[in-house]
């Protein structure tokens, strides 16, 4: 048996809005499609831009890579505002469950001296690398046209800052929150030898102009050697330092990164897909970024999990990246 | 490590979590890093006073705003299946909607832009990341206006393309122009204009015209999108606030160009809301208050304590505020009465006023309606019941500045059309005010720049030589049923249909 309840029903006019249709065709749409696309101004902009006047505001002219419609650029995750914060919101309950248990057991702060110098050194000043993140996706998500593409940005760029808030609070976890730990590690970012190839190219990328150049160093590359080197590589090395705690802090960067491969994946499997010119750009950027960016992380591989295990995610990379076509100098084991 | 010993009170905490996390470059300079803040004059002599306007660390801000979507989406999904629509006041409201969704929303996407590039162009970390939270915002506003208007574009006309109307419309370049100018202006200039003149002084005349009105109109869904995003604006308030100050505190050079800016984006503001005057007095059928009302409550008396405060930095009132204050017994009717004669151009529909709707606004504005507007409308209403409904077919004069036709009257002479004109470099300007006129004198390579639709179709620009033409092909009105009168129009047949009513009532509604 089934209850009914009698509805009236009304038959619409139309299923969706016209700039829908004419992609899908007049039919019930997700929202995401209506939240997604053809929702920037395009044409008849009134004023150039005072800070950029060699182009108009939503200017496609403003990378070198031409896409025929940049909405062929879509988010796999189909994430429009209301299904990213959904899914963090989610992803931040059970990072806070750790964070907590972690505070309340002062998983941290027992740890010997040492090693909770090696953590403020070697794992804490990510945060400002995160920082720099942030920023170049938020000028990704100003200057990139089409809505599917810019707005991954704007949602990358506030989960850099998450990830950097995270990071942050170990060090406040380990210093008992009066920011000395803080200052300390900032510190090493700053002066440390280890770290200046690093902090360098941070400030390398802060000055590139070309977006899609910046997200393809950004989340592609720097990440692609990064997370899978600091928190898949030297997890198991601070297990191995006896503070395999802390990997219940990072949990929320391993989610993180295999989700945002979803959609860096699809971009540029779409990118360079679309014509020989974009495949030739691409590489000619992976060719002048993955070198230093390899090289950059080499004093941090060097001071803990070895430069083997960075060979390791660099032959991972190129792997990955060799499926779009590209190629870099990581060789396969 | 032990030197601090001293637990960090909330305020450090959230700058050790926010501002901490930036750096001194050195292998790069920091004007190369930050190559916009500079040009525009502002000088900046210490970022570590800016003040946080809120403390809201990202794992909260998903936390909370998750909440509020799961709410606010639960709502939007009981509004479609119930038909929610057959439940407002009357359909004349659904042309607030399409109002909305073409002159306001696509601002809500062009805010998310601008707050994501300036949130990139200050060297102050603190004052980034809260301009990067009200981008993250603005998206989310874009995005949920077009989920809640999504079931009205299924039963209404006039909806349907609302971004595409946005870039080509005659009517909205007084939005988009606005905001243009806003986005290609400097990060300072962008952040007075849309922070502190838009969303601290002028918002709630944007918001409970149109907010209020869903509430007083029985829209459930755009109402519960205004309470959803309430917490939202709060916080682009305080940002709002905050920079004027902290602008103003950094140094004595940047009173005179910050009060050139309020004088500037005050009587910007103050044109675009012009559009919602009308849609408040006319368009709402459960009016929620007057305009004029409205504009003493929220700019005189509200607007006035703030400028009041603003004292002690040197700052005074915005110079026009005295027109627009007594433009106020004037606005809605002198815009109501010009889109009237101009709705085969709009994707929305006009009308002649009720009887019980022109005594309220016989009420509203004794000393204006029944002397200059009412026997306008009963002419226009003449002319209707004997087969002359009035649409004018001479394209408006628009103004070089603010793009609104040249409609409005001289302060204290409401009989006498306000119109300025001058030649700059050969070339003729045309305004509807000594305002807008002194704004073109300020930044003249940048208004001879606008993309004045009218002018547009007159070179041949718009995919057609005739209105018609324009109309239907250019901006993608759809004739006949987007356009023109309200009564005996498809929404108005769908809507008596709906409350089982017959399309007789056609000639009682007209007159």
């Amino acid at each position: 048996m089934t209850i009914e309840i009698k509805t009236n029903s009304v038959e619409p006019i139309r299923q969706t809005y016209g700039h829908i249709a004419r992609r899908f065709g007049d039919k019930p749409a997700t929202r995401y499609q209506e939240a997604s696309y053809d929702l920037e101004a395009k044409t008849n902009f009134h004023y150039r831009p005072q800070w950029d006047p060699d182009y108009e505001l939503n200017d496609e002219r403003r990378t070198a890579i031409r896409m025929e419609d940049w909405y062929a650029v879509t988010d796999p995750r189909q994430f429009y505002y209301g299904a990213y914060v959904g899914n963090r919101a989610k992803m931040q309950e059970a990072a806070e469950t750790s964070y907590g248990f972690c505070d309340k057991r002062n998983l941290l702060t027992r740890l010997p001296e040492e090693t909770r110098h090696m953590l403020l050194r070697l794992l804490v000043p990510l945060r400002h690398l995160e920082l720099g993140a942030n920023m170049n996706n938020s000028k990704i998500a100003g200057e990139a046209t089409a809505t599917t593409v810019s707005q991954m940005h704007i949602y990358q760029a506030m989960d850099r800052l998450g990830i950097g808030q995270y990071l942050s609070r170990i060090a406040l976890m380990i210093d008992g929150t009066t920011g000395a730990g803080l200052d300390e590690s900032k510190g090493y970012w700053m002066d440390d030898a280890l770290w200046q190839p690093m902090r360098k190219l941070v400030e390398d990328t802060l000055v590139v102009q070309d977006w899609f150049e910046l997200t393809l160093i950004q989340n592609v590359l720097m990440d692609g050697l990064l997370f899978p080197l600091v928190y898949e590589k030297m997890d198991q090395w601070w297990e191995e330092q006896g503070a395999e705690d802390v990997s219940m802090l990072t949990e929320f960067m391993r989610d993180w990164y295999k989700d945002s491969q979803r959609w860096t994946n699809a971009m540029v499997k779409v990118v360079a897909g679309e014509s020989e010119a974009n495949l030739q750009q691409l590489q000619t950027w992976a060719d002048q970024w993955e070198p230093e960016i390899y090289n950059a992380l080499k004093p941090l591989a060097e001071a803990s999990v070895g430069v083997e295990a960075l060979n390791e995610v660099r032959a991972q990379l190129a792997t990955r990246l060799k499926k779009f076509g590209l190629n870099t100098q990581g060789v396969s084991a | 490590m032990a030197v601090k010993n001293k637990k960090l009170n909330l305020k450090d905490k959230y700058q050790y979590l926010t501002r901490d996390m930036a750096w001194e470059p050195s292998y790069q300079k920091k004007e190369d890093i930050f190559p916009d803040e500079q040009f525009e004059g502002i000088k900046i002599t210490d970022w570590s006073q800016w003040e946080d306007p809120f403390r809201l660390t990202m794992d909260a801000y998903w936390k909370y705003q998750a909440e509020k979507e799961k709410k606010l989406y639960a709502i939007f999904d009981a509004f479609a299946q119930n038909n929610g629509h057959q439940n407002i006041s009357d359909a004349r409201y659904v042309n607030a909607l399409k109002l909305f969704l073409t002159g306001v929303s696509p601002l809500e996407h062009a805010a998310y832009q601008g707050y994501a590039k300036v949130g990139r162009q200050f060297s102050g970390a603190g004052a980034r990341v809260a301009c990067q939270m009200q981008a993250i915002d603005e998206l989310r506003h874009s995005q949920t206006q077009q989920h809640a208007m999504s079931h009205y574009n299924k039963h209404f006309n006039g909806l349907h393309d609302a971004a595409y109307m946005h870039d080509r419309v005659w009517f909205l370049s007084v939005p988009k122009s606005f905001f243009d100018d806003a986005r290609s202006a400097g990060p300072f200039e962008f952040l007075t204009a849309i922070s502190f003149s838009f969303e601290y002084v002028l918002t709630n005349l944007l918001f409970v015209p149109f907010m209020s009105g869903a509430a007083y109109n029985g829209d459930m869904a755009t109402v519960t999108f205004g309470f959803s995003a309430q917490s939202d604006e709060a916080r682009h308030m305080t940002l709002g606030l905050e920079v004027i100050k902290f602008i103003l505190e950094q140094h004595e050079d940047n009173v005179p160009i910050v009060q050139r800016w309020i004088d500037k984006w005050f009587w910007r503001g103050f044109r675009l809301l012009s559009l919602v005057s009308m849609m408040m007095d006319y368009m709402l059928p459960n009016k929620v208050m007057s305009w004029a009302e409205a504009w003493e409550v929220y700019y005189e008396q509200n607007g006035g304590a703030l400028f009041k405060d603003l004292e002690r930095y040197g700052i005074r009132p915005p110079k026009y505020q005295d027109v627009a204050n007594d433009a106020k017994h004037h606005l809605s009717h002198q815009l109501w009465t010009t889109f009237y004669q101009y709705s085969q151009a709009t994707n929305f529909h006009t009308w002649i006023p009720e009887k019980e709707e022109m005594d309220w606004m016989s009420e509203k504005y004794p000393e204006t309606f029944d002397k200059y507007y009412r026997p306008r409308y009963e002419y226009l209403a003449k002319e209707a019941a004997a087969g002359r409904r009035f649409y004018n077919n001479t394209l408006p004069q628009l103004c070089q500045v603010c793009q609104v036709p040249t409609l409005f009257t001289e302060m204290g002479a409401p009989t006498k059309l306000s119109h300025r004109q001058l030649v700059h470099e050969g070339e003729r300007y045309h305004f509807c005010s000594e305002a807008c006129c002194d704004l073109f004198k300020d930044e003249p390579e940048k208004y001879v720049q606008a993309w004045l639709p009218v002018h547009q179709i007159y070179q041949g620009n718009c995919e057609g030589a005739d209105v018609e033409t324009v109309v239907q092909k250019y901006y993608h009105i759809n004739i006949g049923e987007d356009n023109f009168e309200y009564v005996g129009s498809p929404d108005h047949k769908h809507w008596l249909s709906i409350k089982g009513q017959k399309p007789a009532d056609q000639s009682k509604d007209a007159a």
